[in-house]
């Protein structure tokens, strides 16, 4: 099953070019749906007037090389190990999920754009990329959605408990699942029965809904944040700190302090 | 003054909403990070304030004593030992303050006291506190208030 390119048998009665055409309208709706929260929220007027205080307070006038430098940091640590999240389970779900994530949409478009002609040998690297990437999502989105959500964590919540902020990790999660589902039942070769076509179905819809949903669901949170992250970096590098005091002149002797014990104590 | 999260820096972390002792420190329903419920309810005590581990929390201040421009942020580093104020003024003059938060390392010196001996109902009807007088690093007897002394109607 993993070695099998399931946009391969979809090919049987889909038009690749259609494929390819649901894939374009996808990453359009990602396009409208980010454009119009930066509209609504007007977060990229907040990062430029934040910039703007950063460097009216700045203490030390950064070189280019050392803001390179700086946003080069912050991308090999913040952005690509998420290192805000500490040391904990939430960082390593976070990881299996944005890393499946990535994988499972690499895969998705490049076996749907160069290996979804039936005549063509689709190399076993891709399927295996969009499985085990499929599998990572849902292993770190469905540990984050049991358990580490910090409103069943900390605010005692039942897990079972959807509110508007679960569509992106949802969704996410029932695009790798009903993707699976439906490559492990066009593998089972039924026949032509109706099992694969349903999930099909749901592979689909989950995918509109997560790429249609992007205005109203945390997606834009992939851009702003590490957005975010270079800044308070930057910030925390030419001495703007965004006022905060300069970190205590003193050894680090005692521990981790509240950091030791999870928030938990509902 | 009441606290407002900065929503770039809050990562839903939870430190927040566990430690805040009026309970108004809550997740967002629609982005999942942490918010002050009621501003009017908060007591300043600044708890969410230290303990948010990326500097997301902060306090707005009345416009009538802390006019706009000011800022009053913290750094706790638990690993340290040390808070550190900065408190910068509306004309621009900053001060820095860094105190000792504590001199024990973190987690020792806890009393177990659900491992100590239960007491005794005469050490409970006793006017001495649990563990004294050792805990006040002295094996003499306390001084007790004779019973006698107390006006009428208070009864222990």
């Amino acid at each position: 099953m993993i070695y099998n390119n399931p946009f391969l048998g979809l090919s049987d009665f889909v038009a690749p070019i259609a494929m390819q055409g649901f894939v374009i309208a996808m990453i359009a709706l990602v396009i409208i749906g980010t454009l119009i929260d930066i509209i609504h929220k007007k977060n990229v007027k907040y990062f430029f007037n934040n910039a703007k205080k950063a460097k009216k307070n700045a203490k030390i006038q950064l070189t280019t090389s050392q803001k390179t430098s700086v946003i080069l940091r912050t991308v090999a640590s913040d952005i690509a190990t998420t290192s805000e999240l500490g040391r904990g389970k939430r960082r390593v779900a976070h990881l299996l999920g944005m890393y499946g994530t990535i994988l499972f949409w690499v895969g998705s478009v490049v076996m749907i754009f160069c290996y979804s002609n039936p005549t063509s040998e689709t190399p076993s690297f891709w399927p295996m990329i969009w499985h085990v990437g499929a599998l990572m999502t849902v292993i770190g989105g469905g540990w984050f959605w049991f358990f580490l959500r910090v409103d069943v964590y900390s605010e005692a919540q039942p897990w079972y408990r959807i509110i508007k902020a679960d569509l992106f990790v949802l969704a996410l999660i029932a695009s790798s699942l009903t993707g699976l589902i439906w490559s492990y039942l066009q593998f089972l070769d039924l026949n032509d029965r109706w099992d694969d076509k349903v999930f099909l179905v749901l592979f689909v819809i989950s995918n509109l809904v997560l790429f249609g949903g992007v205005y109203w669901s945390k997606f834009a949170h992939m851009f702003y944040k590490p957005g975010a992250a270079i800044q308070k970096n930057l910030a925390e590098a030419d001495g703007s700190r965004d006022n905060l005091p300069p970190p205590a002149d003193a050894p680090e002797q005692f521990g981790l302090g509240i950091k030791r014990e999870e928030p938990k104590h509902y | 003054m009441s606290t407002f999260v900065y929503m770039t820096r809050c990562d839903g972390c939870g430190h927040c909403v566990d430690i805040c002792p009026s309970d108004i420190m809550h997740i967002d329903e629609t982005i999942r990070r942490a918010k002050n419920i009621e501003p009017n309810f908060c007591w300043e005590c600044y708890s969410c304030v230290k303990a948010c581990p990326n500097h997301a929390i902060d306090v707005r201040g009345y416009a009538d004593f802390a006019p706009m421009g000011h800022s009053v942020r913290v750094r706790r580093e638990e690993e340290k030992g040390t808070i550190s104020w900065k408190i910068k003024f509306r004309n621009g003059t900053e001060k820095d303050f860094v105190s000792p938060i504590t001199t024990k390392p973190w987690g020792k010196f806890i009393p177990k006291l659900s491992e100590g001996d239960t007491p005794n109902q005469g050490e409970i009807k006793s006017q001495i506190l649990y563990r004294e007088p050792e805990n006040l690093n002295t094996k003499k007897d306390l001084p007790t208030v004779s019973k006698d002394s107390f006006k009428k109607g208070v009864y222990y």
